[in-house]
């Protein structure tokens, strides 16, 4: 981490503690929740797959929550402590775009200037997100630096950062980054959890048999696995075979976190190769660097060809068009089925699929 | 504490009257081997060689050209370091990495390598106070002197437990940015070193948007000197070594100029 950046670290973690512990925080948070994102998500029973599959697979819908995605919790939630902080100007990183969506939508609800970058490449395979992003008036920056995806966004959002820390607020998008947002990011994405607990309690009189989720930073895996924890579940955070940090990963220490790294000998950083570009990211999330080595989680990974078999299996078998992240999640479902039969398993589908559809009609044709 | 090679170098030249310039080379540039010495032999009081690093959060356009170019031209630590042993200079020699080359090596086996390559100082912009204390005991008992960066944005309390950490001079970190070349000196760039003088007698240099001559002098009415990173690559990238050498001695003689004239004016 950058010594610029060190005191606004400091700044962001007294602010946050602060706010976290103010009811009327609290209270403001959990009414955009209800009002504006759509929350509490409901859990859909896949009755055709769960016949298909011989598992039990239900569905936490965070496709469902406005912008399209789980990211509208933590974006919220940082959103308000801006406000709080006294920062009009809010920057963000984004992948496949919808974290750029969801702070692009936050900052317009909240009246606060916008910057997202975004890596040249993910710019031109999810062109409809950056336009959706410049509707909602933010100002969309392509990083044309390294691999130009999601790592290099970072780099770019952090460069912004350190020049403008007096009055800007960083908006980091999933479980990562310096001290304290992976822990903050955890706590905004915990409603995913608190309520995925709930609504089992009340669907099967208990927690599932398995927990899977997609990783990439590590967010909505986080989020959903936080109800589960303490529970006897199987945690299962579904990584991009080419992408894969606790997979393939060993630790290292880039954009202010210690965690597992896809990274050569000598420490430069290796670039992430992944059909989804909300998932082309080389770390992970520090939480589950730990989860992975204290055994409570596991990390398996899924090829491109596994993910867009799940992404097309799921449209059709479900009507549910997937985001490719998600996809992820359930390629290792459907491979792993054979071995939990009978199981309940549920899933966080945490991003719906219309950002893929035009990326996927090339990959497909025109057939789907 | 007794002062390393580098301390010991600056302090001396501070002493002489002399204002201290400090240019930064990416290791495995183009030429980087004969830049390196034509900024010795055009009046650098010791050189920051960079070994380049995929995603530099620090540096800005100039600087992650030349780390991707040295890094395409198959750049590693070890390769910079054996250039770096065979380089025959009279100045002190750093080296600038981010902290996961340091990581990914182990501390102890980086410090004795930098060491061994005959390096004096070693500075890691991405590793802040709070996570230097293995890092600086393995480089102290190596004999590397760890340079520190004091930021615009520290508090005074802050500073101090900066100063009192760091090895060799401090790096006052110029403006709140990344590296790259400004129109004008920024203003911080003045209250930082005056407010890193508070704290420490170590040598303190002014770095990032230290542009060109006049700004080097401006810089140096209140800090020890400068560092130049970015106007020095952006030559070496786009015109070569002899451009480095010109700007070096450029600055030098703009250096010398001013504050010869100072020195010489108290004493009249």
């Amino acid at each position: 981490m950058p010594e610029t950046l060190v005191p606004a670290c400091q700044e962001l973690e007294a602010a946050f503690t602060a706010a976290w512990g103010d009811q009327v925080f609290r209270d403001e948070l959990r009414r955009l929740f209800a009002e504006y994102a759509g929350r509490p998500s409901m859990l859909t029973e896949c009755h055709n797959l769960s016949r298909e599959l011989g598992v039990r697979l239900i569905l936490k819908r965070e496709d469902l929550n406005h912008t399209g995605s789980h990211k509208i919790n933590n974006v919220l939630g940082q959103g308000l402590l801006a406000k709080r902080m006294g920062k009009q100007r809010f920057i963000a990183e984004t992948g496949a775009g919808q974290h750029g969506v969801a702070s692009a939508t936050v900052a317009a609800l909240l009246r606060m200037d916008c910057k997202v970058y975004m890596g040249a490449v993910d710019v031109e395979r999810q062109a409809l997100n950056v336009f959706r992003m410049r509707l909602l008036g933010a100002e969309v920056e392509a990083a044309q630096s390294g691999s130009r995806t999601l790592k290099d966004a970072v780099n770019e959002a952090m460069r912004d950062w350190v020049a403008n820390v007096e009055h800007s607020y960083y908006c980091i998008g999933s479980v990562m980054g310096p001290h304290p947002y992976p822990y903050m990011v955890r706590q905004f994405q915990s409603v995913i959890g608190d309520e995925a607990r709930e609504q089992m309690q009340a669907l099967i009189g208990g927690a599932p048999d398995v927990v899977v989720a997609c990783v990439g930073g590590g967010s909505n895996a986080i989020g959903i696995f936080s109800g589960f924890i303490d529970a006897h579940t199987r945690l299962i955070g579904v990584e991009p075979a080419g992408g894969a940090a606790i997979g393939n990963g060993i630790p290292g220490v880039v954009h202010g976190m210690k965690s597992f790294l896809m990274q050569d000998e000598e420490g430069q950083v290796r670039e992430a190769h992944s059909i989804s570009a909300g998932l082309d990211y080389p770390g992970v999330g520090p939480e589950h660097s730990h989860l992975a080595a204290t055994g409570r989680a596991e990390y398996p990974n899924v090829t491109d060809d596994e993910v867009v078999s799940a992404f097309q299996l799921m449209a059709r078998s479900e009507g549910i068009i997937p985001a490719l992240e998600c996809a992820h999640a359930l390629a290792w479902i459907v491979r792993e089925s054979p071995a939990m039969q009978g199981a309940t398993v549920l899933m966080n589908l945490s991003g719906r699929g219309d950002k893929d559809v035009a990326q996927m009609m090339n990959v497909l044709g025109n057939h789907g | 504490m007794t002062a390393g090679r580098l301390e010991t170098h600056l302090r001396a030249q501070r002493t002489a009257g002399r204002k201290l310039l400090v240019p930064y080379i990416t290791g495995y540039m183009d030429e980087w081997e004969e830049a390196v010495m034509a900024c010795v032999a055009n009046g650098a009081d010791a050189v920051e060689i960079g070994l380049p690093f995929s995603d530099p959060v620090m540096d800005g356009p100039v600087i992650q050209r030349a780390s991707t170019r040295a890094l395409q031209r198959g750049a590693t630590p070890a390769k910079i370091l054996d250039g770096v042993r065979r380089l025959q200079v009279t100045v002190p020699l750093i080296v600038m990495c981010y902290y996961n080359t340091v990581f990914r090596s182990g501390h102890e086996r980086f410090a004795h390598s930098v060491a061994d390559a005959g390096i004096s100082g070693v500075i890691v912009p991405d590793l802040p106070l709070e996570e230097a204390g293995d890092w600086c005991a393995a480089a102290d008992a190596a004999g590397v002197e760890t340079i520190m960066l004091a930021a615009p944005t520290a508090s005074d309390e802050r500073l101090a437990h900066i100063a009192k950490r760091a090895r060799g001079f401090v790096y006052a970190v110029g403006l709140l940015g990344i590296t790259g070349e400004r129109a004008t000196l920024a203003s911080t760039a003045i209250s930082i070193a005056s407010r890193v003088k508070q704290h420490t007698d170590l040598p303190t240099l002014v770095g990032v948007g230290v542009s060109n001559a006049e700004q080097a002098c401006e810089a140096s009415r209140v800090a020890d000197g400068v560092i130049q990173g970015a106007a020095v690559m952006r030559r070496l990238l786009d015109e070569g070594v002899e451009s480095v050498a010109h700007f070096v001695a450029d600055v030098r003689s703009s250096l010398d100029a001013e504050f010869s004239r100072s020195r010489a004016g108290v004493g009249e």
